[in-house]
């Protein structure tokens, strides 16, 4: 089991047939003759790299793009009073709370459910495509968009708890009326499904076709 | 554990393979060829970190036992609780939007903080606590779903849209709420999974061989 000997330098784990634990980072060969592998250590099972890494990833990208949609286009809160009566969709209501002199406010739920689900519904795309065609164009810079995205995905909930929270505490009162609409469950699940997403790409893959290049310097060096 | 399996790591965002070195306190390791963190050496790493989850699974429970806002109208008063408005959402036909904020809000922050307690509490007291690979792999499964820090910028969102309208009363779930980011966060940053699998293997090892 120890990985002692012929160790790459500067290669991947993957590259000297070496596999790492991804719950306790235990690095272990490969057993010769079974074909799934446990950690020596804690029993998980480990991969080279994340199977079907994406695939997954694409459907769950495309559903999310698809429920994108009606997230956008439906109705995410209905208020009512008295006096006013209104139906928001996402922009319309940011668009209101900005006339109404909350800027601060508009531009921090703007930024957590527009820009935050687009930019990350575009970068996995982008990192998708360029991980299929086996791009060497820039890993170290597509690597950190990824860890971006990992960050700052799941701000995009933001919308979902304050239309649970305004819902909830103005119904009780009974004052006036304010109501979650369908594109709350849209939005919610674009979310969720982004995160599965993110989740399921494994950011090795970026840096896979630059090893190939290596081991072919290498290979060239030796002859 | 001085030769062998335990000097080679593998990157995981790049999976270079390279060769642990020693860190001097409070230092991070990062890949020379991504940029991604691989380890740190953080002071006092267990202790820490239960001490932070001890108080954040009490500040937890008051989060969740007391309201979060109270709205005033008139003479009419409503205030209500992270659960109450879950169950008040599950009410109105809003089930889907209801259960996924009843997850990230309340059953995974509960997971994490409880798994956080039961690994590193028997650690600390210097035996292995059973099923600890299960716990582990249920602590970073868990860890990107608990959105504690997000409820709390939304409570404040809500809190904004509603002074529009209503004399609003933050409860005292929300200065919780405001702690237990905090504290969660402090938990983030002291944690090291590394600690926890050293510390494991010591203690199997002092028991195979007394």
């Amino acid at each position: 089991m120890s990985p002692k000997g012929k160790m790459v330098q500067g290669g991947s784990a993957a590259g000297s047939g070496l596999l790492s634990c991804h719950v306790c980072n235990l690095v272990s060969r490969k057993p010769r003759f079974s074909m799934a592998a446990c950690c020596p250590r804690c029993g998980t099972a480990v991969h080279f790299r994340k199977p079907q890494s994406v695939q997954r990833c694409w459907a769950l990208l495309i559903a999310g793009y698809i429920l994108y949609v009606p997230a956008n286009l439906l109705v995410m809160m209905e208020t009512g009073s008295l006096i006013s009566y209104r139906k928001d969709t996402i922009i319309s209501g940011i668009v209101h709370l900005w006339k109404t002199g909350n800027m601060m406010i508009a531009v921090i739920v703007f930024v957590a459910s527009v820009v935050i689900p687009l930019l990350k519904l575009i970068s996995l795309t982008l990192l998708l495509i360029s991980v299929q065609r086996r791009s060497r164009w820039r890993p170290k810079q597509r690597t950190r968009l990824y860890r971006m995205i990992e960050l700052v995905g799941r701000w995009s909930m933001l919308d979902v708890y304050v239309v649970t929270l305004l819902a909830a505490l103005v119904q009780l009162g009974s004052m006036a009326l304010v109501k979650a609409g369908p594109a709350a469950v849209a939005f919610g699940a674009v979310v969720i499904l982004t995160m599965f997403a993110s989740k399921q790409f494994d950011p090795r893959l970026i840096w896979d076709p630059l090893e190939t290049d290596f081991s072919r310097e290498k290979a060239q060096k030796t002859l | 554990m001085a030769d062998g399996p335990a000097q080679l790591i593998a990157c995981h965002d790049c999976d270079l393979l390279q060769r642990e070195i020693p860190l001097n306190p409070g230092c991070t390791a990062s890949c020379p060829r991504c940029g991604a963190v691989l380890y740190r050496n953080a002071t006092d790493s267990i202790n820490r970190t239960l001490a932070y989850a001890l108080a954040a699974a009490l500040l937890f429970l008051i989060a969740n036992l007391f309201p979060i806002l109270t709205i005033e109208l008139q003479g009419d008063r409503a205030s209500i609780t992270l659960y109450g408005s879950v169950l008040s959402l599950w009410e109105q036909q809003m089930r889907l939007v209801s259960a996924s904020v009843f997850v990230t809000t309340i059953i995974i922050p509960a997971v994490e903080l409880g798994a956080m307690v039961y690994l590193l509490l028997p650690l600390k007291l210097g035996f292995v606590p059973p099923g600890h690979t299960l716990f582990m792999r249920t602590l970073q499964r868990a860890q990107p779903w608990s959105m504690v820090e997000v409820l709390l910028l939304g409570v404040l969102v809500s809190l904004v849209k509603l002074t529009q309208n209503f004399k609003v009363i933050p409860g005292i779930a929300m200065w919780s709420f405001g702690l237990l980011t905090l504290l969660v966060a402090a938990m983030a940053s002291t944690f090291s999974s590394r600690d926890v699998w050293a510390r494991l293997d010591q203690i199997k090892q002092r028991r195979v061989a007394p």
